[in-house]
């Protein structure tokens, strides 16, 4: 039993995930192959598009790995490599989006909104601490009212 | 008797905001999130040559077809490709009414293409063999069938991503062509 156990458990723990890379594609030179898997992870697949081209079983997607890697074997920079696919499928390649102008709102948007949000809250909680006092306070016409009502009340 | 008082506007704040982010996702769902805009669009296309599909006489295709020609019809396409077969008469009429049409033939054995040309007539006035589908990649493709419109200059004017509908042809793709060659 606890052979079995054992064995089933150095099974498991032998057994990685599936890899889409086929063995195929992965480069001679380590330091190469290392940049192009860290590149691709970073690269989406236009068929499965929330998958990178790491990740994804698609033609298209080892295409583009293959791609990747003839790029930086060729002595090609990360940014060159990438400049290559964004030139033809667009930003949208890319499954972090650059920061410019157009993505500006999907950037800082969501922490503009919190910015204004405790703003808000700030501007009314100071707001209500000083209508606190006011509120404590009563007029004189008011104090004469209560005293009546509560001389009304003590009468029947 | 006043309805709301000032500070009382605060509470419908809420109510807005959510107007707001609603009318968004409804506008979301009507949004095309397969259809990636191409950077090529209003670019010179890629440099390419294909070589034809052997046991045919199509020539092949390369950049210069594209130029000095007219406004040309550039469909991806594929034997394998249902999509393509349902567009296909829809290409068969544009050609007969005298659209020019060029095939980028991707990633298809050549037997099986000239198999389907002789079932479903053949459209195109030249055909490329891109066996590595390379060139289509060179051209943003990712997935078939897609198509291009390539003015005279042989600038890239516009693509329309999957099968070509009867209406896609009658809005787009004829009123943009007529355009183009004035």
């Amino acid at each position: 039993m606890t052979r079995l156990f054992a064995a089933l458990a150095l099974l498991i723990a032998l057994s990685g995930p599936a890899l889409a890379i086929q063995p195929d594609e992965v480069l001679a030179d380590p330091a190469l192959e290392a940049r192009a898997r860290d590149l691709s992870k970073g690269l989406r697949c236009l068929v499965c598009q929330n998958q990178s081209i790491d990740d994804s079983d698609a033609d298209l997607a080892r295409d583009l790995r293959i791609i990747l890697r003839e790029r930086l074997s060729a002595g090609d920079s990360d940014t060159q490599a990438i400049a290559y696919l964004t030139a033809r499928y667009g930003d949208f390649v890319l499954l972090k989006p650059p920061i410019k102008p157009v993505t500006w709102a999907l950037w800082f948007g969501p922490a503009a909104l919190l910015l204004l949000g405790a703003g808000g809250i700030v501007i009314g909680l100071r707001r209500r601490k000083a209508s606190d006092g006011a509120l404590d306070a009563l007029s004189d016409p008011e104090r004469a009212r209560l005293a009546a009502i509560l001389k009304d009340r003590d009468q029947e | 008797m006043k309805l709301l008082r000032r500070y009382q506007l605060v509470f419908l704040l809420p109510v807005i905001a959510f107007a707001i982010l609603a009318a968004a996702f409804g506008v979301g769902l009507y949004l095309r999130p397969d259809v990636i805009p191409s950077p090529l669009i209003d670019q010179e296309t890629p440099a390419f040559a294909l070589k034809p599909i052997p046991g045919r006489d199509d020539a092949g295709l390369s950049a210069a077809d594209l130029k000095g020609q007219g406004v040309t019809l550039v469909n991806v396409f594929a034997s394998w490709c249902v999509p393509c077969r349902a567009e296909h008469p829809l290409l068969m009429q544009l050609a007969k009414q005298g659209v020019r049409i060029v095939g980028i033939n991707y990633k298809d054995k050549p037997e099986d293409v000239t198999a389907w040309l002789a079932e479903l007539g053949n459209p195109f006035a030249k055909i490329g063999r891109d066996d590595t589908g390379r060139t289509a990649i060179d051209w943003g493709v990712y997935g078939v069938p897609e198509s291009f419109l390539v003015d005279n200059e042989g600038r890239i004017r516009h693509k329309h991503v999957g099968p070509l509908m009867d209406h896609d042809i009658q809005t787009t793709i004829l009123p943009m062509m007529r355009k183009l060659q004035k």
